[in-house]
């Protein structure tokens, strides 16, 4: 168990107030775009209006005669230094600037550099570029005919769109369960092509001395060290080093796996700095932002799952195609060209599965990340949870019934799943018994009864998810070869106070709040006392970056780590310094902020007289100071898991769907701040909420995004979003330090299939059986209107 | 996103507008809240070389009753319609309407006069203009002229007023006794345009329906008056089966275009299921 | 360019500006009040969000040059003499922020609501705040923020 601290020194458990509002009620947080730098210029990029096109030539010419506007950048002037491809994390190719072709609409073209952020954009509009618009694909099971025009013709030998193939399971034995099921469901489900929206877009200033060759980048990632050493790779050639590049993640206005990716923007700045010898700011708008930046989902689902008469599970299978646009730059562990979609078999105790995925060009923008969840999570959850609903119905059971009659109990943990994982930890029926009570389920049952009786349409829909998070253990998990470890640096002053460095990236998520409270915890020393500091290549330790729910149990466990490590050192200077009481460490006792003597409890030295003396009394032979490195390479991922419950009310004359109530159960093990995991819940159901009723990326057949602003593009106000119900169990990790698990993405993976099997419950009675998300008014009232329902 | 250059004057008064938009000829534009025109001209789509802007011209605003009239300067915000006592007391339609305009923030700085000339057809006043039946005060070189808002309204973003004329208020009769009116609009969230929106505004008189005015928004090239709707109305008993009547054929007087927010046949039906709301509330506000 | 004359929390600035300068460039480059944010080009967002003569409109969808003659108030404004204002102290204590992105617009709509409304219910400040989107926290604890802001107003 965790131990008790005071609210003094804010340990788990406590809900400490932020530390880093009180710059952000004030206005003084620092995001890229309030960074200025000495003679810095902008950068514009122009984009093009074609999805597929040659591109026949481009003139700069005017552009340059615009007032400000210093120089344009093409693909060609990339080409002198090798520079216009880069590398995707998937090992595929993707354009910085093309030289010869253009892949999908709103891809970088040129680049304008300028004086002002107004000159830019006047150049922009004056650089003149000819097309020649070729066949267009958009269609991912078309791309696939053996007739489709092949997108990648840059790649030697190409012959179709294929991407990769993945597989996992027996598909044999699985083949084989189905044949001999009593029942057998399968239903098609896409989850569409969505956008993380995060409010602050992407952007970078880039600085470069010539003289002493050293690039100094300021930008919205995610993810800084690993980006420090693929620059480094990438142009190592044109004499970057990596000692001599420095990247700060200042305040990030929103992340959700959007700022994980290398865009090519960044890439142009940093090539605009070192040509113009100035520091050079990108800042992109919110039109470019969704036009061209990564995208989440887009997973075309077939799945199946067979079963008993009595609703016992017995296989599953899944088929999936995933559009990944013209390149792959999903942002995956190199091993996962699927991310972690084979935690498909959720939270049932599946014999038998298979699942498979394959990847195919077309001419949209390349992804895919993970709209804040852990690489492809949030697809599989919602294939079976879907899934698990359309049994239900077929087998005559309520879905809760038939959940709890599959689940893993709560006495199998560790359990190995089919697909190989080790879940580490759950109580699934608690958590859904929990949800139950909470909003009064056999009540709702019965009210939704009694509408149906006269006419009208409620639905009540569950969703008991199990997410897999925390990458990872690095005998699986690496993003090209860096194994995804991640890292605390400790120290601790002579006054007692102490500077935590980590090697991830606080987007919103309250880290400066939440490590300081692990470091209390394991040392006693205050939270307050304790500045958490994370971002800067130059000073903070090696790390993976935050995404994936990954800094709790990974960063998060380096902190503890490194703090017993600093424990450790100061039980010995404790002995010292109790020398006169003639004991050894052995005869000491920890208690948060405190050894004492365990014979006599009164005697003892705080954490902060042993911070003093480790650097003025310590002991003969021993080094100074007080401080420890932590590189935790976490033994297993995290398995956090929930139910939710949603209620929702349709309008019979509009189709509109009103969230009436959504009560979400939560078990992320150990809580360090409930005050920050109940907002990163409340977050995360909104973002459920988004692609579940509102948002969707989508295309004419030209290649024409249609909802690539904020108009079309349809995040949630506070009027759309309902007021979320939250509770908790707690069922603690048993291999992370702390038995804490990751939470900052549960709720948007839960969610989704929770609305989602709501809006289906209330037409389950005409026979409906699944709507794909988005579930808009006009799709429900075609569903209505089919049915002979109006108003 | 960022606007293209511009030469701009702030007048005080209407005579030094109407003195500047002489001079500049068809290179100006008029300049009210610019909710709709300031994120045009940053994606530029619009670039006008210069811009007059009404907002120092302190007579253009306001909100008063006079001569059997309600008279909305053309530069009176959105959210002072929505504030308006007077507003909420005697033209519920209005009120309605100014509530669910873009979102609050918009609702700021838009205005009536500026919505009206922009001629959107997913604008929310044109509807609620139509219904009630309003006129528009019109300055210009040649001097004041009044068009009724159906004169106004031409097509998509066009609209029958001359180069170098501004419009200068709306006048709304004032309601008979027994009148009652409502707007119903289906949006995807707050801040978008509408699905689709239906204005109505009726006066029933001795049992009877002496006038409706029915605007539908967002479902047609313009806003659409729903004459067949209206004419079928007006005389009726205002009893649900005449609502329905009404409601079918103001759908079928619609003329909408499929996009992200629906087919044709959804918005069209939307009509019909808004219009009857929208009918069933103004009865209601009627008085029964 | 235009000379104009503009108050900006409280302190008289007279400055040159082209005319298509949009009144939040104004305020985070000519200014250096970088707390006001840019979120989207089309008016949706409100991170942009300040109070002009008082009443809160989206600042990248005003001329700079429209400013002429009137007050500015910032997130900067709103601390007062090292107190800080009633929102900025809800924001806080109610957890109302996560990235901190949108808050500044999220907070000046807050203080506008509560000079008109320092009770308001659920209900208001989620129509009040229907402008300014927010991609983290929800909005459950923003609303409880606003309120809580309301009730140190009214206690005083």
């Amino acid at each position: 168990m965790v131990a008790e601290t005071s609210p003094e020194i804010g340990g788990m458990g406590h809900s400490v107030k932020r530390k880093e509002d009180a710059r952000f009620i004030r206005g003084r947080g620092n995001y890229v775009d309030d960074i200025v730098r000495p003679g810095m210029l902008y950068l514009d990029i122009v984009r093009s209006p074609y999805a597929h096109a040659r591109i026949k030539s481009i003139n700069s010419d005017a552009a340059l005669e615009v007032e400000g506007v210093l120089a344009v950048i093409t693909g060609e002037t990339l080409k002198e230094f090798n520079l216009h491809w880069m590398p995707t994390l998937m090992s595929d190719t993707q354009m910085v600037l093309p030289v010869d072709k253009v892949m999908f609409a709103g891809q970088e073209v040129a680049a304008v550099v300028a004086t002002s952020r107004y000159a830019a954009a006047d150049g922009v509009e004056a650089v003149e570029v000819e097309y020649e618009p070729l066949p267009v694909v958009m269609d991912p099971f078309k791309a696939l005919e053996p007739d489709a025009p092949v997108l990648r013709d840059d790649k030697e030998g190409k012959t179709d769109n294929h991407i990769f193939h993945w597989e996992v399971g027996d598909r044999d034995a699985t083949d084989r369960a189905f044949e001999e099921a009593d029942v057998t469901v399968s239903q098609d489900v896409y989850l569409p092509r969505i956008h993380v929206a995060s409010i602050e877009t992407c952007g970078c200033v880039a600085e470069f001395d010539s003289v002493t060759g050293q690039l100094t980048v300021w930008m919205t990632t995610q993810a800084p060290h690993a980006i420090r050493t693929v620059f480094a790779l990438v142009a190592g050639h044109v004499g970057l080093s990596e000692e001599k590049i420095r990247i700060i993640s200042p305040d990030i206005g929103g992340g959700f796996g959007g700022k994980v990716p290398v865009y090519p923007g960044y890439v142009i700045a940093v090539a605009a700095a070192v040509v113009t010898g100035h520091p050079v700011k990108w800042i992109e708008d919110r039109i470019e932002n969704l036009q061209a930046d990564s995208f989440a989902r887009d997973y075309h689902m077939a799945a199946e799952i067979a079963a008993d008469s009595d609703g016992t599970l017995k296989a599953l299978r899944i088929k999936t195609l995933a559009d990944h646009g013209y390149t792959d730059a999903a942002c995956n562990p190199s091993q996962f060209p699927a991310g972690l979609f084979s935690i498909c078999t959720g939270s049932y105790d599946f014999q038998n599965a298979f699942a498979e995925v394959d990847g195919v060009y077309t001419n949209k923008p390349p992804g895919g990340i993970a709209y804040r969840c852990s690489f492809r999570v949030t697809e599989a959850v919602h294939a079976i949870e879907r899934l698990v609903d359309v049994l239900a119905t077929e087998v005559g059971m309520d879905p809760a019934d038939v959940r709890k009659k599959n689940f893993i109990p709560a006495d199998a943990f560790p359990y190995q799943s089919v697909f190989d994982w080790e879940y580490d930890s759950g109580n699934y029926e608690g958590a859904l018994n929990l949800a139950m009570e909470t909003i009064g389920y056999d009540e709702l049952r019965r009210e939704q009864a009694e509408k149906r009786e006269r006419g009208e349409l409620m639905g009540i829909g569950i969703s008991s998810f199990t997410e897999i998070v925390g990458a990872g253990p690095s005998r699986h998990f690496d993003i090209l070869g860096l194994k995804m470890f991640d890292s605390c640096e400790l120290r601790v002053h002579p006054t007692g106070k102490a500077v935590a460095r980590f090697g991830t990236k606080s987007q919103g998520q309250g880290h400066e709040t939440t490590y300081a409270q692990i470091i209390a915890q394991e040392l006693g020393i205050p939270a307050s006392d304790i500045a958490v500091e994370e971002g800067d290549t130059d000073t903070a330790p090696y790390g993976l970056g935050t995404y994936a729910s990954r800094s709790t149990p990974t960063a998060g466990a380096a902190g503890a780590v490194a703090a017993g490590k600093v424990r450790d050192k100061a039980r010995a200077i404790a002995a010292h310094l109790l020398e006169a009481e003639e004991v050894t460490e052995d005869d000491l006792e920890w208690e948060p902020g405190r050894f004492f003597v365990r014979s006599d409890p009164e005697k003892g030295v705080t954490i902060q007289e042993i911070a003093l003396a480790a650097y003025t009394n310590h002991p003969q032979g021993m080094e100074a100071g007080l401080e420890a490195v932590s590189y935790y390479d976490p033994p297993n991922l995290t398995f956090p898991f929930g139910s939710y419950i949603c209620v929702v009310d349709i309008d019979k004359g509009t189709g509109e769907v009103h969230v009436r109530r959504f009560v979400a159960v939560d078990d992320c093990g150990n809580i360090i701040n409930p005050m920050i995991v109940e907002g990163q819940v409340h977050g995360g159901l909104t973002m459920g909420l988004a692609p579940a009723l509102y948002e969707e990326l989508s295309y004419d057949e030209s290649g024409n995004p249609l909802s690539a602003s904020f108009v079309d593009y349809l995040v949630p106000t506070a009027v759309e979003t309902p007021a979320w119900e939250t509770a908790n169990t707690v069922t603690p990790s048993p291999h992370h330090p702390l038995g804490a698990k990751g939470i900052g993405e549960s709720a948007t993976v839960g969610a989704p299939p929770a609305i989602a099997n709501a809006v289906v419950d209330a037409l389950s009675h005409l026979g409906v059986r699944h709507i794909d998300i988005p579930i808009t008014p006009d799709k429900v009232w075609s569903i209505l209107r089919e049915n002979g329902i109006t108003e | 996103m960022i606007p293209g250059q511009f030469e701009y004057h702030a007048p005080s008064t209407l005579d030094e507008a109407l003195a500047l938009l002489a001079e500049h000829g068809s290179d100006a534009r008029v300049l009210a809240g610019g909710q709709s025109l300031i994120p045009l001209m940053k994606l530029r789509l619009a670039s006008p070389a210069v811009l007059v802007d009404l907002n120092g011209v302190d007579s253009l605003s306001g909100i008063e009753e006079s001569d059997g009239q309600l008279r909305i300067g053309a530069m009176t915000r959105h959210s002072a319609l929505e504030r308006s006592e007077l507003i909420a007391s005697r033209y519920p339609l209005i009120a309605d309407a100014a509530a669910v305009i873009a979102d609050p923030l918009v609702r700021n700085r838009g205005t009536t006069g500026g919505s009206l000339a922009h001629a959107d057809p997913a604008g929310d006043l044109g509807s609620v203009m139509t219904a009630l039946g309003a006129e528009v005060g019109v300055a210009g070189p040649g001097g004041a002229r009044t068009l009724s808002i159906d004169e106004l309204l031409l097509g998509p973003f066009m609209t029958t007023l001359d180069e170098g004329e501004i419009l200068t208020e709306v006048r709304v009769p004032q309601p008979e006794a027994g009148s009652g009116g409502a707007y119903e609009k289906l949006e995807r969230k707050v801040g978008d345009f509408a699905t689709a929106a239906v204005a109505v505004q009726i006066t029933r008189a001795n049992g009877s329906c002496s006038a409706a005015g029915i605007g539908l928004t967002a479902v047609g090239p313009t806003t659409i008056r729903a004459s067949e709707a209206e004419d079928a109305l007006t005389g009726s008993s205002l009893d649900d089966d005449a609502l329905r009547a009404a409601a079918d054929l103001a759908a079928a007087a619609s003329d909408p275009a499929a996009d992200l927010r629906g087919s044709e046949e959804y918005k069209r039906d939307m009509v019909r299921v808004l219009t009857l709301r929208a009918l069933r509330r103004a009865v209601e506000r009627a008085g029964g | 360019m235009t000379q104009i004359e503009v108050t900006v929390n409280g302190a008289a600035q007279q400055i040159d500006v082209e005319p298509r300068l949009l009144l939040v460039h104004l305020i985070r480059e000519d200014l250096q009040l970088t707390g006001t944010h840019i979120g989207c080009d089309t008016t949706h967002c409100g991170a942009c969000t300040v109070l002009l003569d008082g009443v809160p409109v989206k600042s990248c969808t005003v001329f700079a040059v429209q400013a002429n003659g009137s007050e500015v108030t910032t997130v900067e404004g709103l601390e007062q003499d090292g107190a800080l204002h009633p929102v900025q102290q809800g924001f806080t204590e109610e957890h109302g922020l996560q990235c901190g992105f949108c808050t500044p617009g999220m907070m000046l709509t807050s203080v506008a609501l509560l000079e008109q409304n320092q009770d308001p219910s659920e209900d208001e400040v989620r129509q009040a705040i229907s402008g300014n989107l927010c991609r983290c926290t929800g909005y459950v604890n923003i609303v409880k923020s606003v309120q809580h802001a309301g009730r140190v107003i009214r206690e005083g």
